[in-house]
C-alpha cells in the first residue's frame, strides 16, 4: 500500500482549502501518488466552508461569489487518484532527508478517536492557511462578541447568523465581505467600522490596477452594502461593548493615525452581536517546528519565507496559500498548482516542466496577486497607538484569565519585552489556544517596553499543531536514534 | 563610548544564576547591572520545570550546593511576590521491584548521612501519597526537602528585588581588559560598560562569554524536552519519578538513572521531563523523546493516558565534561567569575551559586568548599 513504510507517498499535502485542493490535484494529474490530509470533514478549507449534506441546504454556494471554482476543483479531486483522508488533526511533521518525510496525525471529527496516523511521503505540501487576528477591547469576551470570520464560517456551514442588529468591525477586505455576507443572509448590519483609512490603497496604484479582479469584489460588496445601507466608518474602532449578559450596544469612537482612540469621539450603537477581526494570522506552527524561517509581514504577523517555487528554507517542504502571506483564496490556488509543478519537477527529475508558458503566467500572477496582498496588509496594518483602548482590566488572554494590566505590569515591572517572556511571566498564551488568540494583543503589549532595549520580536514556537493525548505519544513506534538513554537529571 | 555610572559588577546573563548572583552582590553592598543579549530568563530559566531537588543527587560537592540552595530558597521565596510560586512538594522516588528498592534504600541511606532528609515508604502507603500511582510498584522513598519555584518568574523577581540596572537585548560583543589582562569591562553594541568585575552567568553560552575573555570553559548545550498536559485538577501532588539503579561491580558505587519526572504545577498543568540529547542547539522536534516522555509518565500514572498534551518546549542544559559546574574566579583573567555549567539543576543551585559568588566579589569565606567546582580545572584541557 502506498504510504506504508516500504512505500511513501510522492506528497503528502497538509490542509484541503483552496491552495491544498489544487495543489493536490495538480500533482497527482501530474503523475505523482499523493494524500491529502484535512482536520475537516469536507474539503474547501474555511473559504470555501458549506453546510453539511443533512442540513439540506438547496444552494450551498449563494454566500460564494466563486462557487463555481471550487466545484471544478472538487470535481478533479473526485476523479483524481489522489488518497483524501478527511477528520484528519495534524499534529507534527518530522524529516529524516529531504526526501524523507513522515506526517503525524490524529483522527476523528475532533482529533479524538484515539487512532494516531503516520504518513511517510518524499515531499511535503503545506497548506494550514490562516487563523482570525484578535485585538481585545473593552468587553470582548460578552456572549454575542463573534470573529468576523467565524460569523462568516458559521454563516456558511449552517447558515446560523450570530445576531439580528450586528455590528461589523476591525480591519481588513474580509469586513466587506462579512458585512455583505450577514446582509445577505438577513441580519442588518448597522455600520462596518474600519479602524484604518481606505486611503491607504491609494499608495499602492499599481498593486490595485493590476489586480482588477479585486476592484470588482470591491464592487460588488459595495453595492450590497449600499442597498442594504450599510454605513461605512473608516478610521474607527468599537473601544467598549455594553450589555449585562450579551451584547446590547457598542462604543464606537474615532480613531487618530496611529490607531489612538481620540478621547470625546465615542458613539453608542445599539446591536446585539459584533462582528470583529482585525485580519489573518498565517498557521506556520507545522513548518516552524522544523525550523523554517519567517518573514514579517507588512502587518505585522509572521508568514513562511518562501522562494520563486513556494518551496521552505527546509529543502523538500513547500507551502501555497496564507502560510505564505494572507492572501485570498485566487492566489492561494495558483500558488498550490505552482507548488505541485516544483514538486514534480524534483522528484522526477523533469525541470521542464517549470518553464512552460502555462507555469511562467501562473508565476506572473502569483506575484502581481501576491503584491496586491502586501499592499492591502500594509493598509491594514494595526496603529501601534490600539492599545490605548485596552482598559488594565481587560482580559487579554482568555484561556489563562490574564489581564492587560496583569501584562503591563511584566513588561514595566519585571522587564518582559517580548510575548514569550510575557507567557513565562503570567501564563498569557499558556492555555488552549496556545495565544492565537492573544498573541498579537501581547506582543503589541510588549513591544510597548522595548525602547530601553530592543529584543526583536520571534515567531510563536508551537511544536504540538494540536492538543496530543500521552496515549497517542505512548504509542509512537520507538526509534533507536532518538535520545540518550535515561540518564541522572 | 563609555556609558555613565560605571557599577561594581557586570553580571552576563539574566536567568536564574545571573539574578541570583546579582541579588546577593547587591545585598553585600555592590552595585550590579546585569546584561542578557534577550529577554529576562530567555534561556535555559524560561525552558525549566522549576525543580529544586535533592532527591536525585548523590553524595558530593553537588550535593552540598543543593542543599545550602535547599535552604536559601525557603527563605528567598517568603520574600518575593507570591513566592515565585515556591512550593515544598517533596519528591517521591518509587521502585519497580524488590532489587530496585533495595538500591534505592542503600542510595538513600548514603544521602541522609550527607544531611538529606528521606523517609521510606511502604508499597501499601504509596497510595496515600499518590493515590493515582501504577499499582504493583514495590515501595518508595519521600525526600519532603525537594521542592518547585516557577524559575521564570523566580528569576525577574530576584532581579527586580537586586536592584540591579537590567539591560536586556544587549549582546556582549567583547570583554574589556587592562594592560595587564585584568577585566575592565564588557562592550556591548549599545556602548561599553566598565566595572572590575564581571561574573560569566551565561547558562548554555558560557564557554562564548569564557572565551571573549580570553580564558577556556568547556560549556556544552544537551537538549530536554518537557511536555506539559492540559490543566487537571490535582491528580499529581509530589514531584514523582521512578529509580533505576545499575550497579557498577568494579567501582561498587550505583549510578541513578530515571524515568520520566511527573509533577502537578499550581496552575493545574502537568509537566513531564526530561530526555538528554547532545545535538547541539537544534529545536527541532524530537518525536521519539515525546514518545519516550508519555510513555514514562503514563507507565507511573495510567489515568495520564488520556490527558492531552498541550504543548511542548526544548531547553538546553548547560553542561561540562565533569556534570559539575563552574563557580568562582577565573584562574587567568583577574577579575573574570563564572557562574555557569549547571545542566539541569540551575534553578536549584541558583542561590548557594550566587551566594558564593557574591562572597568571593567581596573577599569573605564561601559558604562551601568551592574547590570542586573551581573554573581553572578545565585548563589545558583541549577540545
Amino acid at each position: 500500500m502506498t504510504g506504508s513504510p516500504s512505500e511513501p507517498y510522492d506528497l503528502a499535502v497538509v490542509g484541503a482549502g483552496p491552495a491544498g485542493l489544487a495543489g493536490a490535484v495538480t500533482a497527482a494529474e501530474l503523475g505523482l501518488s499523493t494524500v491529502l490530509l484535512d482536520a475537516s470533514g469536507r474539503p474547501g478549507g474555511q473559504y470555501f466552508r458549506h453546510p453539511a449534506p443533512g442540513l439540506g441546504a438547496t444552494r450551498p454556494g449563494a454566500l460564494h461569489h466563486d462557487w463555481p471554482a471550487f466545484t471544478a476543483l472538487r470535481r478533479r479531486l473526485a476523479a483524481s487518484d489522489v488518497t483524501h483522508l478527511a477528520h484528519h488533526h495534524v499534529w507534527t511533521v518530522t524529516r529524516r532527508a529531504a526526501d524523507d518525510w513522515t506526517v503525524h496525525a490524529l483522527t476523528g471529527p475532533d482529533g479524538d478517536d484515539g487512532k494516531p496516523v503516520r504518513i511517510r511521503a518524499r515531499a511535503v505540501l503545506l497548506a494550514t492557511g490562516a487563523h482570525e487576528r484578535h485585538l481585545p477591547f473593552p468587553g470582548w469576551t460578552l456572549p454575542g462578541v463573534v470573529g468576523a470570520g467565524g460569523a462568516q464560517a458559521m454563516l456558511k456551514a449552517g447558515l446560523v447568523l450570530p445576531g439580528r442588529r450586528v455590528v461589523v468591525a476591525g480591519s481588513g477586505p474580509l469586513l466587506l465581505a462579512v458585512a455583505s455576507s450577514l446582509t445577505a443572509a438577513g441580519a442588518h448590519v448597522p455600520e462596518v467600522v474600519e479602524a484604518a483609512g481606505y486611503l491607504g490603497y491609494a499608495r499602492h496604484p499599481r498593486a490595485l490596477a493590476t489586480n482588477p479582479h479585486k476592484l470588482v469584489e470591491a464592487a460588488v460588496h459595495g453595492t450590497a452594502l449600499a442597498r442594504h445601507r450599510v454605513r461605512l466608518r473608516p478610521r474607527s474602532a468599537v473601544t467598549a461593548v455594553h450589555g449585562t449578559d450579551r451584547v446590547e450596544a457598542v462604543t464606537v469612537s474615532r480613531l487618530g493615525p496611529d490607531w489612538r482612540p481620540l478621547p470625546g469621539t465615542g458613539r453608542r450603537v445599539p446591536c446585539d452581536a459584533l462582528a470583529v477581526g482585525h485580519g489573518l494570522v498565517p498557521q506556520t506552527e507545522l513548518a516552524t517546528g522544523l525550523g523554517c524561517a519567517t518573514r514579517r509581514t507588512p502587518d505585522g504577523t509572521d508568514a513562511l519565507l518562501l522562494d520563486a517555487w513556494q518551496e521552505t528554507t527546509v529543502p523538500g517542504l513547500w507551502a501555497a496559500g496564507e502560510t505564505g502571506g494572507t492572501g485570498g483564496w485566487q492566489l492561494a490556488r495558483v500558488e498550490g498548482e505552482l507548488a505541485a509543478v516544483a514538486v514534480t519537477a524534483r522528484l522526477r527529475a523533469r525541470p521542464g516542466l517549470t518553464t512552460g508558458r502555462r507555469v511562467r503566467d501562473l508565476a506572473r500572477r502569483r506575484d502581481r496577486m501576491r503584491a496586491f496582498a502586501e499592499a492591502m496588509a500594509a493598509a491594514h496594518a494595526p496603529g501601534a497607538g490600539w492599545t490605548g483602548w485596552l482598559t488594565d482590566d481587560t482580559e487579554v488572554c482568555r484561556c489563562e484569565e490574564v489581564t492587560a494590566g496583569r501584562v503591563r505590569e511584566a513588561v514595566d515591572d519585571l522587564g518582559a519585552r517580548d510575548a514569550r517572556t510575557v507567557k513565562l511571566l503570567t501564563r498569557a498564551g499558556m492555555g488552549w489556544c496556545q495565544g492565537r488568540m492573544c498573541g498579537a494583543a501581547v506582543a503589541a503589549l510588549a513591544a510597548a517596553g522595548r525602547p530601553d532595549g530592543a529584543v526583536p520580536p520571534s515567531p510563536a514556537r508551537r511544536p504540538l499543531a494540536v492538543p496530543v493525548p500521552l496515549a497517542a505519544l505512548a504509542a509512537l513506534p520507538e526509534d533507536p536514534d532518538g535520545p540518550d538513554g535515561p540518564e541522572d537529571h | 563610548m563609555p556609558l555613565s555610572n560605571s557599577p561594581d559588577v557586570i553580571v552576563v546573563g539574566a536567568g536564574v544564576v545571573g539574578a541570583a548572583c546579582a541579588y546577593y552582590a547587591a545585598r553585600s553592598g555592590l552595585s550590579v547591572t546585569v546584561v542578557d543579549r534577550g529577554p529576562v530568563a530567555g534561556g535555559t530559566t524560561g525552558a525549566g520545570e522549576g525543580n529544586l531537588l535533592v532527591s536525585d543527587k548523590e553524595p558530593g560537592p553537588e550535593l552540598d550546593l543543593a542543599l545550602l540552595s535547599t535552604r536559601l530558597w525557603r527563605d528567598l521565596a517568603a520574600g518575593l511576590p507570591d513566592g515565585a510560586e515556591y512550593e515544598a512538594k517533596g519528591g517521591l522516588v518509587v521502585a519497580r521491584d524488590a532489587a530496585r528498592m533495595t538500591a534505592l534504600r542503600a542510595f538513600a541511606r548514603s544521602q541522609t548521612a550527607a544531611g538529606v532528609t528521606a523517609q521510606e515508604v511502604p508499597a501499601d502507603a504509596l497510595h496515600d501519597l499518590e493515590p493515582h500511582l501504577a499499582p504493583g510498584l514495590a515501595g518508595g522513598f519521600l525526600y519532603p526537602q525537594d521542592a518547585q519555584v516557577q524559575p521564570a518568574l523566580a528569576a525577574a523577581h530576584l532581579l527586580r528585588a537586586s536592584g540591579a540596572r537590567v539591560r536586556t537585548g544587549q549582546e556582549v560583543t567583547a570583554v574589556l581588559t587592562g594592560a595587564s589582562g585584568e577585566v575592565r569591562g564588557v562592550r556591548t553594541r549599545a556602548g561599553d560598560l566598565h566595572a572590575p568585575y564581571v561574573v560569566n552567568a551565561a547558562g548554555t553560552w558560557g564557554g562564548e562569554v569564557a572565551r571573549l575573555a580570553g580564558a577556556h570553559l568547556p560549556v556544552l548545550p544537551r537538549r530536554g524536552f518537557v511536555l506539559v498536559t492540559e490543566p487537571l485538577p490535582r491528580v499529581v501532588r509530589h514531584k514523582v519519578y521512578a529509580a533505576d539503579y545499575v550497579a557498577d561491580v568494579a567501582s561498587g558505587s550505583a549510578a541513578l538513572q530515571t524515568s520520566a519526572v511527573v509533577e502537578g504545577t499550581p496552575a493545574g498543568p502537568v509537566l513531564i521531563g526530561a530526555s538528554r540529547e547532545r545535538v547541539g542547539f537544534d529545536r527541532t522536534l524530537s518525536v521519539e523523546a515525546l514518545r519516550r516522555l508519555a510513555a514514562g509518565a503514563t507507565e507511573l500514572f495510567p489515568v495520564l493516558a488520556g490527558v492531552r498534551a498541550l504543548r511542548t518546549y526544548a531547553g538546553f542544559r548547560p553542561y561540562l565534561p565533569d556534570h559539575l559546574p563552574a563557580v568562582g574566579a577565573d584562574p587567568s583573567v583577574p577579575g573574570l567569575l563564572h557562574a555557569c555549567g549547571h545542566e539541569g539543576a540551575g534553578i536549584g543551585l541558583a542561590p548557594a551559586t550566587g551566594l558564593a559568588v557574591a562572597r568571593v566579589l567581596t573577599g569573605d569565606e564561601p559558604p562551601l568548599d568551592l574547590r570542586p567546582f573551581d573554573p581553572g580545572r578545565f585548563t589545558g584541557v583541549t577540545a
